[in-house]
């Protein structure tokens, strides 16, 4: 980074220990020192980081600007970026093939209800990993680790056909089972989340709630619970997001019943042709991508707003909860 | 004071008491992992050795040994080789995102202004992502890197290779933001291992006279080893089990097609889940070997 011309050849009349100060101070300016970065580092740093942003958001943002195109736009090469009108047509279409207002409360339904008792079941599963030794203790860490690892696939068919058996096939109650056994989907995390919060929670309280006699329930309610508050709020955001998204499960367990959004989406084509069946509708009104965009932006908006509303539990989660700590 | 009592007489040390209490708060995720693991991890294993059919009255099971296995192995050309490519785009991915997220993840552990709003973007397709979103996303060419047209002699060259060669390169170039988009939380935890780091030890570093890219090389890297390992297993495993994956759809395809069955789905979800076993067993030696030579 250094960069050696002699500035008494530029500016003869200053002196050389003034054109040193000065020079020094340019440096620092442009290049930085040991306490700051310097202009030009600075800005380097920030057109990488805006460019790989960039890139990061390209889907996002190719999909927000197609789903507002009007079908002459979408037919027009000469619209990149900017359509020439901001068309909400494709979203009153896909508004209506995904049934958006049965959909979204399904899926809400489906994400909530699974990702509350997931987190109250992991809590209490890693308060007794964290808190209490027993023989087997290693074994349940690394079977927890396992379930885990083992792909869906290798477990799902025989619980679908119990499911079906008992009729539960469809219903929410083959999501709510598992969760109820610790087992939903990625649960595993969960409780390493609450085994890491509590471990790492101080022994004092519960100690002293021990000898003025309460019982092992009231001190884990009493005290671990309010302690652990911040790992209930990220487990419950994180489950609910990751119940949303999953299709495996949800193609699996509830076809043929409850129907989600994400689930609808993918369904898309087939569901707006029995709306708007090919050949009776005027060509303006044929599927086209800014249609299935509008519905794909649909189906991430809640997520979206979720996401902005709850950013910061979102980002320090991570750090906060120490899942890295192993 | 009455139940202490009563818990003496009883004969319980302090140790089998507490041995009690634990087994009491994990007695339901025990409880849990034999309904909704063991025991269907085992009836699927028994499955994939017999001809499954499903009728109206129950299951019919026709005992038929490995003959599952060796037609997923040796008379299947599809999932040999979606089982292949998946190996290598895995193989491919896991070292694109361990180092991207890592790039991303020391970029943000500077000192700098509007962290947080980078932090935002970086973590927000975590929370988007689902399947059907990513198979839009990727139907309307939104995964590649936009602007990017290779020269034709690059083009070519690339439609000479061997197909398993050529298969991993055109995947990276067709969903490269995609693989981008599995490092959301990967950054959090190399930035959460950045943060552990003794900031003491990088000024020991400069007062020796390391320069920042020794002071990496020598310092940050290997205490990030345990993280590194952590973040590969971690996208290995999310990327097996996220639903666009393409044995994962085949075997899903399977399992009710008529020439398939639930017998041969289970035998490929075996075959499927030693795969990832033995990804994960590579990469975690490769990482642990390199660290080994090196530092211990």
């Amino acid at each position: 980074m250094r960069i050696s011309i002699p500035l008494n050849r530029i500016r003869p009349e200053l002196t050389s220990s003034q054109n040193r100060v000065r020079w020094e101070k340019l440096r620092s300016f442009l290049f930085g020192s040991r306490t700051s970065y310097g202009l030009v580092t600075n800005v380097l740093l920030y057109m990488v980081l805006i460019a790989i942003g960039f890139v990061y958001l390209y889907p996002l943002l190719f999909m927000f600007v197609t789903s507002l195109k009007s079908p002459t736009d979408l037919l027009n090469p000469m619209v990149q970026w900017i359509p020439s009108e901001v068309y909400a047509g494709n979203y009153e279409k896909a508004f209506r093939v995904l049934n958006y207002p049965q959909t979204l409360a399904s899926s809400l339904l489906i994400s909530v209800v699974p990702s509350l008792i997931q987190a109250v079941v992991a809590s209490v599963v890693g308060y007794g990993l964290a808190r209490y030794r027993f023989p087997g203790k290693n074994l349940i860490l690394i079977l927890l680790l396992a379930t885990f690892i083992i792909p869906a696939q290798n477990t799902v068919i025989p619980q679908m056909l119990t499911y079906r058996r008992y009729g539960l096939l469809g219903s929410i109650y083959s999501l709510i089972l598992p969760a109820v056994g610790g087992q939903g989907f990625r649960s595993a995390i969960f409780i390493l989340i609450f085994y890491q919060t509590f471990q790492s929670l101080p022994k004092v309280l519960e100690e002293a709630a021990r000898l003025d006699g309460a019982s092992d329930l009231t001190i884990f309610l009493r005290i671990a619970v309010p302690a652990a508050v911040p790992a209930y709020i990220i487990s419950i955001i994180f489950s609910t997001v990751w119940y949303w998204n999953e299709t495996y499960l949800t193609v699996i367990f509830l076809e043929g019943g409850i129907q989600s959004l994400p689930m609808q989406l993918s369904k898309f084509v087939q569901a707006y042709e029995n709306l708007y069946p090919p050949g009776t509708v005027n060509i303006f009104d044929r599927l086209n991508e800014a249609v299935k965009l509008s519905g794909t932006f649909l189906n991430i908006l809640p997520l979206l707003i979720i996401y902005f509303v709850l950013q910061k539990w979102f980002v320090e989660s991570v750090e906060r909860s120490g899942v890295t700590g192993q | 004071m009455t139940q202490r009592v009563s818990r003496r007489r009883l004969g319980l040390t302090y140790r089998a008491r507490e041995a009690l209490g634990g087994y009491s708060f994990v007695l339901i995720w025990i409880a849990g992992f034999l309904i909704f693991t063991l025991v269907p991890l085992g009836q699927t294993l028994y499955y994939s050795l017999n001809q499954v059919t499903v009728s109206a009255t129950g299951i019919n099971l026709r005992f038929v040994e490995w003959n599952n296995y060796t037609r997923a192995l040796f008379t299947d050309p599809t999932f040999t080789s979606l089982l292949i490519e998946y190996a290598i785009e895995t193989l491919v991915s896991v070292p694109i995102i361990v180092i991207f997220s890592l790039i991303i993840a020391l970029f943000l552990n500077l000192k700098l202004k509007f962290k947080g709003i980078f932090r935002t973007i970086f973590f927000l397709p975590v929370v988007i992502t689902s399947g059907p979103v990513i198979q839009e996303l990727v139907a309307q060419g939104a995964t590649s890197v936009p602007g990017l047209t290779l020269p034709e002699s690059v083009t070519s060259f690339i439609a000479d290779l061997p197909v398993y060669l050529r298969n991993p390169i055109d995947y990276l170039l067709t969903s490269f933001i995609l693989i981008l988009w599995f490092s959301g939380v990967q950054i959090l935890i190399f930035l959460s291992g950045l943060q552990k780091i003794d900031s003491s030890t990088y000024e020991a570093a400069s007062i020796d006279g390391a320069s920042a890219w020794e002071a990496f090389w020598k310092i940050t890297l290997p205490s990030l080893s345990g993280t590194t390992i952590l973040v590969a297993v971690y996208t290995i495993i999310t990327l097996s089990h996220f639903s666009e994956n393409k044995v994962i759809k085949y075997i899903y395809g399977q399992t009710y097609a008529v020439g398939g069955g639930i017998g041969y789905a289970s035998a490929m979800s075996f075959l499927y889940f030693f795969v990832l076993i033995l990804l994960l067993g590579i990469v975690y030696f490769l990482l642990t070997y390199r660290a080994k030579g090196q530092y211990g």
